[in-house]
């Protein structure tokens, strides 16, 4: 919990200057009421899971082989579709930000369609595309690569929920960096991939960094997409959030006890993003 | 200002309807009670059924002949994995009948004495290999099921559907290397109709329900492991004796004609 609460101080007495600033601190205390209602939501569940967990039994149900697997699957996966989230998210998110050409705004909507569509949908999606009667998959499989019920599957199904994750970060963090130093950079004769090398991405790297890691925490929890497109087999493409939905079936210990270890991953994970990216753009403002 | 206002409306909004849903459940129990302590015969008024999701077809048909026979009464079904209904059940969700696809969730029930009464045995059902049209893989036997080069997908061990599949296994001496354990037997089929596998072991019954989507292979070796299907009145319902009369009609001839023709058997 304290990499949390840290950066909440910091960003407290940053928005107490700033009160001071306007002279205006008016949070209507009806606003305050449903902002705790908003946190017991949120966290009464998360207190609630951790209640039902049996203590005696945890570490050998979540250091059984099954759970390291699958644990480990999940983090090979996750890193995986990370990178393939950066190397395609990153030039989706300057074309949108810095290019303008018409269908910009259709673009930009269907790459955000996988954050809104239920990831089942884009489980079917990705099986007639890639699948083996696929539309692509059929030429693939002619090519001698399998896709159907291999950790390729995963890591597509992994890649495809997680990257406007990426694309929405970054886009905003270049909207928010602007054009000067890249104009200036232009004007004393840098090429456009210098540019873009030089100025763009150092400026915009914090933005970067949390739109990756909010990808990587998406990849691990994803569920809907891998059931439908991947299948499910230890080792091969059962990743964590499998394991737990057929633990369940029979041992809800062990189901639970592998929840509490999603969350602490995807506590961490979301700490880090959150308390990386302010302390490089202070840097960056300091700087 | 304004749009304090109807931020305002819209919470009055939220809450009026919320306590108006509140005001609908209870109006419904009640009703409920009324109607059955006043009824007589099978009785009328709601019931809440919770069957295995390899009933839906069955039950559907079953519940809408139920209503046209009993007028006044309302069957409705919540369909879901066994394990997750009797979980339900067990966490205080209002059923009135409980309709299981195998004896271990049923077992369950009655041991946390939920069940009223003893439940009885309605339906079986055996396993089937399921092929995509055209049975790409050439699978005749189960033994083909082994042979390298043949995707099979089958239930994990966990869920009934993979519990009777290492049954089979067993009987048959073959061991089956399949490239995806799924947790339900949707998912098996989906992969079978989607033609991602070349086979997989699903029940007769889903196979009769897919129609011309997948092709059905049967094998003797499925009579080793029979799926029993009980149904029983839940301890907690508020119309037991209307339970029991929808008990009577799925055991009774009606019910048998309706699952025959699913596929199921007799037990």
């Amino acid at each position: 919990m304290r990499p949390v609460s840290a950066p909440r101080s910091k960003a407290g007495t940053a928005r107490k200057t700033n009160r001071r600033d306007t002279g205006y601190t008016g949070v209507p205390p009806w606003v305050f009421a449903l902002a705790a209602a908003g946190t017991l939501f949120v966290l009464l569940p998360l207190a609630a899971m951790v209640a039902k967990v049996n203590w005696g039994q945890f570490i050998p149900l979540i250091t059984s082989e099954s759970s390291l697997t699958a644990l480990g699957l999940s983090l090979r996966t996750s890193a995986a579709s990370t990178v393939l989230c950066i190397v395609l998210g990153v030039p989706l998110a300057l074309v949108l930000a810095r290019a303008s050409f018409p269908g910009q705004r259709l673009l930009r909507a269907f790459v955000l369609l996988p954050l809104v569509l239920p990831p089942v949908v884009g489980g079917i999606a990705l099986l007639y595309t890639f699948g083996r009667q696929g539309m692509l998959g059929r030429s693939i499989e002619l090519a001698g690569i399998q896709i159907a019920f291999s950790t390729t599957a995963v890591i597509l199904a992994q890649t495809f929920v997680a990257l406007p994750f990426l694309v929405v970060s970054l886009e905003g963090a270049l909207r928010t960096a602007g054009t000067k130093y890249e104009a200036v950079a232009a004007t004393l004769g840098a090429r456009p991939t210098t540019v873009l090398r030089r100025v763009s991405i150092p400026l915009v790297l914090p933005g970067l960094a949390s739109g990756a890691v909010l990808s990587f925490a998406r990849c691990l929890g994803e569920f809907g997409a891998t059931l439908t497109f991947a299948g499910s087999l230890q080792g091969v493409t059962r990743t964590l959030p499998l394991e737990i939905y057929l633990q369940r079936e029979t041992d809800a210990d062990a189901a639970v006890a592998l929840s509490l270890v999603l969350v602490a991953v995807a506590v961490a994970v979301v700490g880090l993003s959150y308390r990386r990216p302010r302390a490089l753009a202070a840097e960056a403002g300091t700087g | 200002m304004s749009t304090i206002r109807v931020r305002i409306g819209a919470l009055l909004a939220a809450g009026v309807l919320a306590a108006g849903l509140a005001g609908c459940a209870a109006s419904n129990t009640a009703a409920g009670r009324t109607q059955s302590g006043s009824s007589t015969a099978a009785g009328t008024g709601t019931l809440t059924v919770f069957a295995a999701a390899s009933l839906k077809p069955t039950f559907t048909k079953i519940a809408s002949e139920f209503e046209a026979a009993n007028p006044g009464t309302k069957v409705t079904l919540n369909f879901a994995g066994s394990s997750d209904l009797a979980t339900q059940i067990t966490q205080g969700a209002p059923a009135d009948v409980f309709a299981s696809a195998d004896t271990r969730n049923m077992a369950k029930l009655s041991d946390a004495k939920l069940i009223d009464g003893t439940a009885s045995n309605f339906a079986t059902n055996v396993l089937e290999i399921a092929v995509p049209p055209g049975n790409p893989a050439s699978v005749s036997s189960f033994a083909d099921l082994a042979k390298p080069g043949v995707k099979v997908v089958v239930c994990a061990p966990q869920v009934p559907c993979g519990a009777a599949t290492e049954t089979v296994e067993q009987a048959a001496g073959t061991t089956l290397k399949p490239v995806s354990e799924e947790s339900s037997v949707t998912d098996v089929l989906g992969k079978v109709t989607s033609g991602e596998a070349d086979a997989g072991l699903v029940y007769v019954t889903d196979v009769k329900n897919a129609g011309d989507k997948v092709q059905g292979i049967p094998f003797s070796e499925s009579g080793k492991a029979v799926n029993t299907y009980p149904i029983a009145t839940a301890g907690s319902s508020r119309n037991k004796e209307l339970a029991r009369a929808f008990i009577a009609t799925v055991t009774g001839s009606e019910g048998r004609k309706v699952l025959s023709e699913a596929g199921f058997g007799t037990p």
